[in-house]
């Protein structure tokens, strides 16, 4: 194992239409540590993750994961990188043809020749870690929304890769759920050297369990550091973030005309206007 | 106020980027046909295909049957009163077996299959679009166009020209039940002038032929569609209207060409 970054982002730029998520965003994200992403809705961190999996493509810019240039790799290379990676997508993107069991079986059928009674126990075994066993045999519209995602959580971690992406984990978990995946999240991390990025707005589970942090806004990264030093961050955007406070320099707003000119003038385009 | 050049060149600016936005989603269907169709399946390729063959071609089955059916059954009728005028009522088997073949079972089935068949791909292609399961599926490593579309496209490919060989033999006899056992016509002459005047390879041979392109051209459009609409529920209805628009339309129109071709000695 070496000490070269797992993931390095080298001055991004994305767009979509006219409106720029990101402007010049650097990143390194260390091997086998859990790295945190955090920044307001709609900061554009959901599009990193789609970045560095190579789902969407950069303006400009390049995101090297293992010296990889993702956005350069040829169809075939991309995928058996991704083989190495696992990614919790924000609404589970269950498959819904499958049951929960066959959902979290999908990784290992496709990308290995185990057979039966061993995919029957891995399968099992992960789902046990998300206290799901006894679910096995639903089909993905009879579960909650919370129980989705921990089902995803199962299939990201099935073939244990290198790499776990966690968009919103902890999103519709109850305090006990909350507090199991907190520990399982930092578990496989431990115990498996995964490298991990964690995309959340808890920031009290977030920064219970992150070696490091990232804080984007306003397409740019505004602060990074261990959870210590941005505690005692004196930049008045991380404080305000990081101490959830409803006003400071972090806009809450989608950018928007002066409100009052909505309301009163005639700029807005809508479709009676 | 924007004076009258600036208003006509951007009429002008928004046609040439409509062009523009037509070759690009011919290029787009293009490339999406080449990359999931060509494609050699491994055994769960296979499996894949078989599953879908069940709800493509053997779920369509019995729409198709009854409409080949019916339309045999006018087909009798309405010749039989066109023929028996002239006294050649005779050769009624030979009239529909040649209309079922040439044009009908072609034609209808394909339209019946875009409505039954296509409209479905497009929406269960759309929902797993929708609920991000092509790019969770992308992100486990597995390249959708192979795992989803492909046993789609192949399954649309195969069973359609089964489905339209089934609305011949099953529209011949229904032609027979009306004209033979209903309206009198000699049951020998009604078989010995169907075999006599129908040529296996230019009639049943072009049917068929007609059939395979439509089968490629309807269920590529379907599973286009699906893969390419915009991932919402009003997406979703709006690309499965338009796969029952598009196909409907591209199969009356190719089949002009076809005819044209095969039998208008062009
Ligand atoms: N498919 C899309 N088409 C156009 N714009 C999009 C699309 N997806 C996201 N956006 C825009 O990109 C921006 C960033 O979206 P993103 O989903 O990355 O935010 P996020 O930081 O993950 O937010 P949240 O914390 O609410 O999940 C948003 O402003 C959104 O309007
Ligand atoms: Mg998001």
């Amino acid at each position: 194992m070496t000490d070269a970054p797992f993931i390095e982002i080298e001055e991004l730029y994305f767009s979509r239409g006219d409106y720029e998520i990101f402007r010049g965003v650097n990143m390194t994200i260390p091997r086998g540590k859990v790295t945190a992403i955090m920044g307001p809705s709609g900061s554009g961190k959901t599009t990193l993750l789609k970045l560095i999996g190579g789902q969407l493509t950069p303006d400009r810019g390049r995101v090297l994961i293992d010296g990889q240039d993702v956005h350069r790799l040829s169809r075939k290379a991309l995928f058996s990188l991704r083989k190495r990676m696992g990614m919790l997508f924000q609404s589970g993107a269950l498959f819904s043809d499958l049951d929960v069991f066959e959902n979290v079986a999908f990784p290992l059928r496709v990308h290995t020749d185990l057979p039966d009674t061993m995919v029957r126990d891995l399968v099992l075994l992960k789902l046990q870690a998300v206290g799901l066993r006894g679910a096995y045999r639903l089909t993905p519209a009879e579960l909650s929304g919370g129980m989705a995602r921990r089902v995803a959580l199962a299939r990201a971690v099935a073939l244990d890769p290198e790499l776990i992406l966690y968009d919103e984990p902890f999103v519709g978990q109850d305090p006990i759920s909350m507090g199991v995946l907190v520990q399982l999240i930092k578990r496989l991390n431990q115990a498996l050297q995964l490298t991990s990025v964690v995309v959340s707005h808890d920031i009290k589970e977030t920064l219970s369990i992150a070696d490091y942090l990232y804080l984007i806004s306003d397409g740019q990264v505004i602060a990074h550091g261990t959870p210590q030093t941005l505690d005692t961050n004196q930049d008045p955007r991380v404080s305000q973030f990081i101490h959830g406070e409803p006003d400071g320099p972090v806009p809450f707003h989608y950018p928007a005309d002066a409100f009052y000119r909505d309301i009163l003038g005639d700029t807005m385009t809508t479709k009676a206007g | 106020m924007q004076s009258k050049f600036s208003s006509s060149s951007a009429r002008i600016t928004r046609l040439g980027r409509r062009g523009c936005d037509l070759i690009e989603a011919w290029g787009r269907a293009g490339v999406f046909l080449a990359q999931s169709a060509v494609s050699v399946p491994s055994r769960e390729g296979w499996r894949l295909w078989l599953h879908q063959m069940h709800f493509v071609g053997v779920l369509s089955l019995a729409i198709v049957l009854v409409s080949g059916l019916f339309i045999g059954m006018v087909l009798a009728l309405q010749g039989y009163t066109i023929l028996v005028d002239f006294g050649a009522e005779q050769a009624l088997g030979q009239m529909v077996a040649l209309s079922l073949l040439r044009e009908l079972a072609p034609v209808v089935a394909a339209l019946l299959f875009a409505g039954r068949a296509g409209s479905a791909l497009t929406a269960e292609i759309g929902l797993m679009k929708a609920t991000e399961q092509l790019t969770s599926m992308e992100m486990i490593g597995v390249d959708p166009l192979r795992r989803v579309v492909a046993p789609r496209l192949w399954a649309g490919f195969v069973s359609l020209p089964i489905l339209t060989i089934g609305f011949g033999v099953v529209g011949i006899w229904g032609g027979y039940l009306v004209g033979v056992e209903w309206l009198g016509v000699f049951e020998g002459s009604y078989w010995s002038n169907m075999q006599a005047n129908v040529n296996f390879i230019s009639d049943i041979g072009n049917g068929v032929i007609k059939s395979m392109v439509f089968a490629v051209v309807v269920t590529w459009i379907a599973v286009f569609q699906g893969y390419d609409l915009v991932p919402t529920s009003e997406g979703i209805s709006r690309a499965t209207t338009r796969t029952v628009v598009y196909s409907s339309l591209a199969v009356l129109g190719l089949d002009f060409v076809l005819t044209a071709v095969m039998f208008g000695g062009l």
